[in-house]
């Protein structure tokens, strides 16, 4: 008999019953809201006139919409406050923990849930927001859900869900100097496509993954949805009980033994069964920049634009269409190509971590954010702001023309006021390059990992950070 | 709840493939506790300029007016879990969206709506996007019963998660009902595993 993985392990202990459609009924360890996604959930619940099952289950923050150039309220824009005051409404009526503005937890809440120890190993986690799959990182199955089914984990504390097939993902060989998380994932997704993952958990593992700290596992499992699966998951270990130890919401120090002893048993089994196993040479990565209109439309700093006449006949269609809207050169090199914004920042990339690994790429260059560029830092959370501030990463940046913001998602979506204008083009730390996801519909978006977005921002243009950084064979 | 079995009407191509959920519906429009007024901003940069002024789309033309069927292409609904994005579609009138493939998060979302997602083969999709762009005033018929799609003289098979035809059919694609029936096995869940800041629940 072979041993199971540990989406099956999490899956059985939380599966309440199977449902008359086939679908199971899964209970929630911890449900995360924001302010987008959550209001018609709270409304739904008054109509049908239920309350919250388990509203200690249950933790709120406000990271979408929040302006990130001032915290004075009331905020300029009307319906952001109208918002942020419903949130604050119906996490009082209900009884959830709301971590607000000022409270020195307010963040994205895929950075903010790690941190305070809310996201541990084998909890199943939801979020109306497709990129929970962060919290993955941490050995739980994390997944992102629809409003509906917010009012569902409210008011049942669980959710209707097909179970998935998991395909295991082997990162072997060793990064090169200069190759980040960041590079590692976009890799995946060109490798497998955008919807290589449909009906699928990813499994990240091999010495890669297990040699990464835990903020890189979260930028990792953070955008397993853009390949198409709607979980992605590390198996935990000694880098993930180290990482949660002391944290407010971990266990407590009478605890802690009886907690690892459960963690650890949780990991996929040696001899598991998986429905796929891929594996992808770590050593052969380079920094990536996308150069199209979804995430799998990638490629390495070395390479050039894709010619649609040179591209497989079914992807024709989807190439012509992205370098139209792109206004980028096919066959032209993606080094030197010049940009108008850069943002660092966003729950892929928005953590301590990544602030210094763009801090670092600034004391290598030296020199200025590039005439005419924008470029901004804007910290995941008021802890990363905070821990950022304590380090001097805020005056390194503001030395060189940087934006030095406080917390939220900002531009990774722009429903807040940072966004692009008309067709600008920015160099962007996020997750989506979608028409228009950066807040103009002809606004263009070139994803790629910090280090290479401050490089960008000083040149200009895109540049290999291996050069500047004086690693690159 | 309604029982959803056939479904019948006059249909519109969004060509494409890999729409995904931002461009169903731009982030701009999410701000807001409700979901009201969301019809109006269905792939509202695509079909209207800066100026606010109507583009050449399939949603703007008058002979697509009244439309109850979407004909889309591959990955549909990719990205953000916005439910947003069904919900735009559905208070545009819509009751059924034919594709090559969903993403997973819209697929789900849509289900619990009760707007039914289904998929053909890549050919009879290809004819049946022709026949709508010629047959404008023409009906197109999902039957899930059958499992099928008729448009003109054509019968083509269609395919469909088991559990999403089954809700769709029994008329319980909205779970709640169900869900709240298990609350005290889901108490009992509760007690046994761990919750942050409870102390206790970890051996």
């Amino acid at each position: 008999m072979s041993g199971k993985t540990l989406y099956q392990k999490v899956w059985e202990t939380h599966e309440v019953r199977k449902l008359e459609s086939g679908q199971s009924q899964l209970f929630i360890d911890l449900h995360l809201i924001h302010e987008v996604t959550s209001p018609q959930a709270f409304g739904m619940l008054r109509e049908l006139g239920l309350g919250v099952a388990m509203p200690k289950r249950t933790f709120a923050t406000v990271d979408h919409i929040v302006p990130t150039d001032s915290r004075q309220e009331p905020f300029a824009d009307p319906l952001a406050q109208t918002m942020i005051e419903e949130l604050r409404k119906n996490t009082r009526d209900f009884g959830i923990e709301l971590f607000d503005i000022g409270s020195g937890k307010q963040g994205i809440v895929h950075v903010v849930g790690p941190e305070e120890g809310l996201t541990q190993p084998g909890f199943t986690i939801v979020c109306g927001d497709s990129h929970t799959s962060t919290h993955g990182a941490f050995g739980a199955v994390a997944f992102g859900i629809g409003t509906t089914q917010v009012r569902d984990v409210l008011a049942t504390q669980t959710v209707a869900m097909p179970r998935l097939k998991v395909r295991r993902i082997n990162v072997k060989g060793e990064l090169q100097p200069g190759v980040t998380a960041k590079d590692v994932i976009l890799h995946v997704i060109r490798t497998l496509g955008v919807k290589g993952g449909q009906g699928y958990a990813y499994e990240y593992g091999g010495p890669v993954i297990e040699k990464m700290s835990m903020e890189e596992r979260m930028t990792v499992c953070n955008m397993s949805i853009e390949g198409g699966a709607r979980v992605g998951y590390v198996n935990p270990d000694e880098t993930t009980f180290a990482f949660l130890k002391g944290r407010p919401y971990a266990p407590a120090e009478d605890e802690w033994e009886a907690a690892l002893t459960r963690w650890r048993g949780l990991a996929s089994d040696p001899d598991a069964g998986y429905d796929d196993v891929v594996e992808i040479n770590g050593s052969e990565i380079a920094p990536y920049v996308t150069w199209g209109i979804n995430p799998g439309q990638a490629i390495t700093v070395e390479e050039a634009v894709p010619d649609p006449e040179k591209v497989p006949e079914e992807e024709k269609e989807l190439v012509r269409e992205a370098l139209e809207y792109m206004k980028l050169e096919p066959g032209k090199p993606i080094l030197g190509q010049r940009i108008d914004v850069a943002f660092v920042g966003s729950c892929t990339n928005g953590r301590l971590s990544d602030l210094r690994q763009a801090a670092r790429v600034v004391r290598s260059m030296g020199g200025r954010v590039a005439p005419g560029v924008r470029a901004i830092v804007v910290p995941g959370s008021e802890q990363v702001a905070r821990q950022a501030e304590a380090e001097g990463l805020d005056r390194i940046f503001r030395d060189a023309g940087f934006e030095w913001r406080y917390a939220g998602c900002s531009m990774c979506l722009a429903m807040n006021p940072d966004k692009l204008v008309g067709d600008e083009i920015s160099i962007s730390s996020s997750n989506r390059n979608f028409k228009g996801r950066q807040g103009s519909p002809r606004g263009r978006t070139m994803l790629a990992s910090p280090a290479m977005v401050t490089a960008a921002a000083l040149a200009g243009e895109v540049v290999d950070v291996r050069q500047v950084l004086g690693v690159k064979a | 709840m309604e029982t959803i079995k056939k479904i019948r009407g006059r249909a519109v191509v969004i060509p494409g493939d890999e729409i995904d959920t931002d461009r169903i519906v731009p982030a701009r429009y999410l701000k807001a506790v409700t979901f009201d007024g969301l019809g109006e901003a269905l792939f509202y940069d695509e079909r209207y300029d800066a100026r606010g002024k109507p583009k050449d789309h399939p949603l703007n033309r008058p002979e697509h007016r009244g439309a109850s069927v979407m004909v889309v292409g591959a990955g549909f609904g990719s990205g953000s879990s916005r439910e947003h994005a069904p919900q735009a579609i559905k208070r545009a009138g819509f009751k059924a969206i034919i594709g090559e493939s969903f993403a997973e998060i819209f697929f789900g979302n849509a289900t619990q709506l009760g707007l039914a997602c289904v998929t053909l083969d890549p050919e009879d999709l290809g004819v049946l996007a022709e026949w709508v762009r010629a047959n404008a005033d023409g009906e197109v018929e999902i039957d899930l019963e059958a499992g099928e799609v008729r448009f003109g003289e054509r019968v083509a098979p269609l395919k469909i998660p088991e559990a999403a035809r089954e809700a769709l059919l029994s008329g319980r694609w909205d779970p709640l009902a169900e869900l709240l029936e298990s609350a005290a096995a889901v108490r009992r869940m509760d007690e046994k595993l761990p919750r942050p800041g409870r102390p206790g629940g970890y051996r």
